[in-house]
């Protein structure tokens, strides 16, 4: 655990959705709180990839908030190179810290500034680190790192407008790279992108992982693209991990009847024409979420415990499961 | 030689834009059939043209968009030049409509059962007893519980998998040959796309209704389409039954559309990509469109626009195949 550069400890986020105040008092209604993420924890080691995959709404995107800094956690810790990032509370200590770890968000429509151009876009947190001066050797570094993720050193010039998708995307992650950072959060980087851009952006993040030594943290539904990125893989449901393991374990011997139906419910391109078994019912309602294991209405397996009795997260044969069936035996 | 005529015949379609800085071709020669019953697939990237070939087919392309040329005919009758009116009494009737996000297709004003039997006794010749009788039928076929009661409800008051089940119970409320499905499941997540892809397959089967199901992804094509067509800058670049198209691909832009998909049952370390990124419409290039990003580009393909040929077990759009068919022709 001594090599892990991220380590997540017990990770909680409640958020307050309660009505306004007047309204609590004159509709008696209570207050309200969505347990967006509770209790994750997690460690990455350097240079590898863990991917967290779920629905909407399972606090995957929450997580990855967290972890840089965007939300403050309720409850547990992050630890950045051995590092509570809570203890950084002085600004230069936390600037050396947000230096070391950056962002890449889903939409490259909405994510870059369209009235700046490429050149102040990917300047930005240069000059905020003051990690460059001058105006040449600022010039001198975008070109580059415009370069290293395919796109022409000219192109810092331009707008965002004039970039389709993936490329915007490039521009996103040389925005990411500019600080020499360690550690990327990529949420959902792909969704928004078509397959065949899709793979020229998911090619780009592998070289730069390979040469540089970068650690990824991948958020995706889509389990086809983790498979491919991954080493690790987290499943997460109503916002608790349900299953931890190695992509090979967790694609090879999915335990969690979740992860199983998760698996099940992908359309595979060779398999044309075969029958699938849908399972039923919907994410349940993260106001109201359902007592015992969250999975349970869905669950195929489920019993009596199972309503009653919310599962942790368990080692079990190499992989981490939290389900009553899988520790039991019954599946 | 199919035996019955196809239900759905589109020739030489071709829809244009006039803007202005010039008309732009949005697309250009289309030709296909749907047999009845039959479930075809349109894939392609975003641009291609795929849900711009469902809108001209249900008419309901946004102006300025208008059909320049060819023609499109459902059971033998042209259908692309009749007045708003008598379109409005086929869409509906003859053609039903499923779009992608289910919240907007329907009215957040009225209740389901009102917009349910609106349709059935728009088209249908039923007391308002019949037609409430048959939306509930409709909607207990969907897989909605508690159908008497749900009826009376709101749109919000759905969830979005619930939703899209109603939106394909009012597509074939008043029992249409064709379903033009444009991108059905994109909104929701991968355990509610099975749920609904398989219902749709169902249903469309038990109502003898042909579906033409217009996606990005290749894994809900292969799964459920007889024959897919492969979309690229406004022109079918290869049609075929989807059990050829997808593993022995003759069109080097389908090659490439296969390998960057990442697979679940292969591991690789780099997705196969096709660099560039498909062309605007303003700049098309000349010959095959697709020829600046072809590995396998010769001198005829940046001159002369290929047309569908014979290729393989499919048609494709690519002078690689000409000498195959020159050589059929000559026999």
């Amino acid at each position: 655990m001594s090599a892990a550069l991220v380590e997540v400890r017990d990770l909680a986020k409640i958020f307050d959705v309660s009505a306004p105040w007047l309204n609590r008092v004159v509709e008696r209604k209570p207050r309200q709180f969505v347990h967006a993420v509770d209790g994750v924890s997690f460690a990455i080691p350097k240079g590898r990839t863990l991917a967290l995959v779920g629905e909407s709404g399972c606090g995957k995107s929450t997580v990855a908030r967290l972890l840089v800094g965007l939300y403050a956690p309720t409850r547990g810790q992050v630890r950045f190179d051995g590092v509570d990032t809570a203890d950084a509370r002085d600004r230069a200590q936390e600037r050396a810290l947000r230096r070391r770890m950056q962002m890449i968000f889903q939409d490259p429509y909405a994510s870059l500034n369209p009235r700046w151009k490429v050149l102040d876009i990917v300047a930005e947190p240069l000059r905020e680190h003051g990690l460059v001066s001058g105006a040449d050797a600022l010039k001198a570094r975008v070109g580059e790192l415009l370069q290293s993720v395919g796109l022409a050193a000219a192109d810092m010039e331009k707008f965002p407008h004039q970039f389709s998708g993936g490329q915007r995307q490039r521009i996103s992650i040389a925005r990411a790279l500019a600080t020499q950072p360690e550690f990327l959060v990529c949420d959902e980087p792909t969704s928004a992108l078509d397959v065949s851009v899709q793979a020229q952006v998911l090619n780009i993040m592998k070289d730069l992982q390979r040469e540089r030594g970068l650690t990824y943290l991948f958020i995706s539904h889509n389990l086809a693209v983790v498979r491919h990125v991954s080493d690790q893989v987290g499943v997460m449901y109503l916002g608790r991990l349900v299953e931890l393991a190695d992509k090979r374990d967790l694609f090879g011997h999915p335990r969690h009847p979740y992860t199983r139906m998760l698996l099940d419910a992908i359309p595979d391109i060779h398999m044309t024409g075969r029958a699938r078994t849908p399972v039923q019912g919907e994410v349940p309602n993260p106001l109201s979420p359902p007592s015992g294991c969250a999975f349970h209405p869905r669950c195929p397996h489920a019993n009596e415990r199972c309503s009653n009795e919310r599962p942790a997260l368990t080692e079990f044969k190499g992989i981490q499961v939290a389900c009553h069936a899988v520790t039991e035996g019954r599946l | 030689m199919p035996v019955t005529p196809p239900l759905l015949e589109v020739r030489h379609l071709r829809v244009e834009f006039p803007t202005r800085r010039g008309t732009l071709l949005a697309l250009d020669d289309i030709s296909f059939d749907i047999a009845p019953g039959e479930i075809l697939g349109v894939v392609g990237e975003s641009g291609a043209g795929k849900s711009l070939t469902g809108a001209a087919i249900i008419g309901l392309l946004e102006p300025p968009g208008r059909i320049a040329a060819g023609e499109i005919r459902l059971e033998g009758q042209r259908i692309d030049n009749l007045p708003y009116e008598q379109m409005r009494r086929i869409r509906g009737r003859k053609i039903g409509a499923i779009f992608q996000d289910p919240l907007t297709s329907l009215n957040p004003l009225y209740t389901i059962g009102r917009q349910l039997t609106e349709t059935i006794q728009t088209h249908l010749p039923v007391s308002a007893d019949e037609a409430r009788r048959r939306a509930i039928q409709l909607l207990q076929e969907t897989g909605i519980q508690a159908a008497e009661q749900r009826i009376d409800q709101y749109p919000h008051q759905f969830s979005g998998g619930m939703r899209q089940r109603v939106v394909i119970a009012l597509a074939l409320a008043a029992e249409p040959k064709l379903i033009v499905a444009d991108e059905p499941t994109t909104a929701l997540d991968v355990s509610i796309q099975a749920q609904i892809i398989s219902l749709l397959k169902r249903l469309c089967k038990e109502h003898g209704a042909a579906v033409m199901l217009v996606t990005h992804d290749m894994g809900v094509i292969a799964e459920t389409c007889d024959r897919v067509a492969v979309m690229y800058a406004g022109r079918i670049a290869e049609i075929g039954p989807v059990h050829h198209v997808i593993n022995e691909p003759r069109h080097p832009y389908t090659v490439g559309l296969m390998g960057s998909i990442p697979a679940m049952d292969e591991e690789r370390e780099r997705l196969q990509q096709i660099d560039g990124a498909m062309p605007r419409l303003t700049a098309i290039p000349k010959g095959c469109a697709f020829n600046p990003r072809c590995p396998q580009v010769f001198d005829r393909c940046r001159s002369e626009r290929p047309d569908l040929m014979p290729a393989g077990a499919t048609r494709a759009a690519c002078w690689l195949h000409a000498t195959t068919e020159s050589v059929r022709q000559a026999a």
